[in-house]
C-alpha cells in the first residue's frame, strides 16, 4: 500500500489537501489557471506575479484566489 | 449643510425609507441632496440607477455612449424592447423620469477618458464602477483616488460578481488588490464569455445598497472588504483588504499623481487603432484593408475566432470565412494552411489578438488581425450587419 502524503491547506474559505512541495505557480497550473487571470493572497499578502515561481506552499497556508471579473 | 425641503408627494413616496430610525427625515434629505455618478449604464448600472432614482438620490449622473442592443435585453432592465437603436441615456432618463420624476438624471454621453474623467467626476460625492472593460476600472479608480471620492465597484462575468467599495479615506483602491491588469486578451468579457443576466441584476443591487449607506453615513460598509458571490454555489466569500503601502496611487507617497495612458497600461486596442504593442509580429489591418485583401486574386486565409452562437447570427463566410473558435485554435491549427497569408477575426479585435499570437508562434503567416473585429467591419464595410 502506498501513502500519499500531502498537506493542508485554506484555499478560498476551504480546507484542500495538495501535493507538498509545490510553488504558487504549480498550484494555480494544477488548478488550471493562467497566473494572469487572478490575484494570489498568500497568508494575506498580495503577491506580484513575477514571484509566483519563487513562493513555496506550506502546510497551513491561506490562499485566496481572486479572479478578473470585469464585465458590467 | 442646507437641505432642499421634500414636498408632501415626496413624504408620501419615501414613507417607509422615512420610518426607518437609520434614514428618518434628515436621511432622506441626504439622499435628496445627494450626487452619485453611475459609469455605465448597462448590467450594473440598471438595477443601481433604477433603485437610486426610486430611493430619491436628488441627482443621478450616467456616464454612457453606447445604443441599447437587444442582446442587452436580458440582463439591462433599465431598456426595454422599445429601446432598441436608442442612446442608452435617453433611454434611462425616460424610465428613470418614469420611475421617480423628483430627481434629475444627468447624462454624460461621451467615453470615459483620462483628458475628461476629473471633470466629469468632479461634482459627484460618490462614483460608482458598472463598467464593462478593464481600462476603464483602472481610470475610475485612479480618478477617484485624486478626487478623494468613494469608488462603489462591482464587476460580474458568466456566474461570478465581485463588489467592494475602493478609495474612501484610509481604505484601499482597486489597485491595492488588482495591482498589475490582467495580459490583454486573456480575461474573456461578457460578451464572449457570457452572463447570467440575474447576476449584475444582484451586484447593481449591492453597489445601490453600499451608494445609499454612503450618503446616508450609517452602517458598515465594504471598505476594506472584498465580497465575491459564486451564483451556481450561491456562496459569498470575504476578503479582507488592506491599503498596499506601496501601491502607485494611493499611498503616502504616490509614484503616479495624474492620470495616464489606461489603454497602454492595459495593452489593449479600441477599434480602429492600431496595435499598441510595440513588438507584435502580426499585422492590425482596418476593415477596409481587410476587404480590398479578400476581395483581390489572392484572397488570404480568413478565420472567424469567435463562438459558434456569434458565428450564427452573422459572419463573413460568404467572403471565404471558417470559423474556429479560439479555444479550439491550439487544436485545430492543422486546418491552416501554412505559407499563406491568415487574417483573424472576433467581434472586437481582442480575441482575433490572441489568435494571431497563436498563428505566429506555430508558424504561420504572414498573420494580420481584423483590428476592432467585426463591429468595425459593420461600421465601415457593411453598414446594418447584425454583431452580437
Amino acid at each position: 500500500m502506498s501513502v500519499t502524503d500531502t498537506i493542508q491547506v485554506r484555499l478560498n474559505g476551504k480546507d484542500r489537501d495538495i501535493e507538498p512541495g509545490q510553488t504558487v505557480h504549480a498550484l494555480l497550473e494544477s488548478l488550471e489557471l493562467h497566473p494572469g487571470m487572478v490575484v494570489v493572497e498568500l497568508n494575506k499578502q498580495i503577491l506580484p506575479r513575477d514571484t509566483y515561481q519563487e513562493h513555496q506552499v506550506h502546510s497551513g497556508d491561506t490562499i485566496e484566489l481572486v479572479h478578473f471579473v470585469g464585465g458590467g | 449643510m442646507d437641505h432642499p425641503e421634500l414636498s408632501r408627494s415626496e413624504l408620501h413616496r419615501y414613507a417607509r425609507h422615512i420610518a426607518l430610525p437609520e434614514v428618518g427625515l434628515e436621511g432622506q434629505l441626504r439622499l435628496k441632496a445627494g450626487r452619485v455618478l453611475c459609469v455605465g449604464a448597462g448590467g450594473l448600472g440598471s438595477p443601481l440607477a433604477l433603485y437610486l432614482a426610486a430611493a430619491g438620490v436628488g441627482t443621478i449622473g450616467i456616464v454612457d455612449f453606447d445604443d441599447v442592443d437587444a442582446s442587452n435585453l436580458q440582463r439591462q432592465i433599465l431598456h426595454g424592447t422599445g429601446d432598441v437603436g436608442r442612446h442608452k441615456l435617453d433611454s434611462a432618463a425616460d424610465r428613470l423620469e418614469d420611475v421617480n420624476p423628483h430627481v434629475e438624471v444627468v447624462g454624460h454621453p461621451q467615453r470615459l477618458t483620462s483628458e475628461n474623467a476629473l471633470e466629469i467626476l468632479k461634482g459627484y460625492d460618490v462614483v460608482v464602477d458598472g463598467t464593462d472593460n478593464f481600462p476603464t476600472r483602472y481610470l475610475v479608480n485612479d480618478a477617484c483616488v485624486l478626487l478623494g471620492t468613494p469608488n462603489v465597484y462591482g464587476s460580474v462575468f458568466r456566474w461570478e460578481g465581485q463588489v467592494s467599495v475602493f478609495a474612501t479615506k484610509g481604505g484601499p483602491c482597486y489597485r491595492c488588490l488588482f495591482r498589475e491588469p490582467p495580459p490583454p486578451g486573456l480575461v474573456p468579457n461578457c460578451a464572449e464569455g457570457g452572463v447570467l443576466g440575474v447576476l449584475p441584476g444582484i451586484i447593481g443591487s449591492m453597489q445601490a445598497m453600499e451608494t445609499i449607506k454612503l450618503l446616508l453615513g450609517k452602517g458598515v460598509g465594504l471598505a476594506g472588504r472584498l465580497l465575491i458571490f459564486d451564483a451556481l454555489e450561491m456562496t459569498w466569500r470575504e476578503i479582507a483588504l488592506r491599503r498596499n503601502p506601496e501601491c502607485p496611487v494611493c499611498s503616502d507617497s504616490p509614484t503616479q499623481t495624474g492620470l495616464i495612458d489606461y489603454e497602454l497600461f492595459c495593452g489593449v486596442t479600441r477599434p480602429g487603432e492600431g496595435s499598441l504593442h510595440s513588438a507584435e509580429d502580426f499585422e492590425e489591418l482596418d476593415a477596409a484593408s481587410v476587404a480590398a485583401l479578400l476581395a483581390s486574386d489572392t484572397p488570404p486565409y480568413l478565420i472567424d475566432v469567435r463562438e459558434p452562437w456569434e458565428w450564427a447570427v452573422s459572419s463573413l463566410a460568404e467572403r471565404g470565412a471558417r470559423l474556429i473558435p479560439l479555444a479550439e485554435l491550439g487544436d485545430r491549427l492543422g486546418e491552416v494552411p501554412k505559407e499563406t497569408p491568415v487574417v483573424v477575426y472576433c467581434r472586437s479585435g481582442q480575441r482575433g489578438q490572441s489568435a494571431a499570437r497563436q498563428l505566429v508562434a506555430g508558424g504561420y503567416g504572414p498573420v494580420s488581425n481584423l483590428s476592432g473585429g467585426l463591429l468595425s467591419w459593420a461600421e465601415s464595410v457593411e453598414p446594418g450587419l447584425p454583431v452580437v
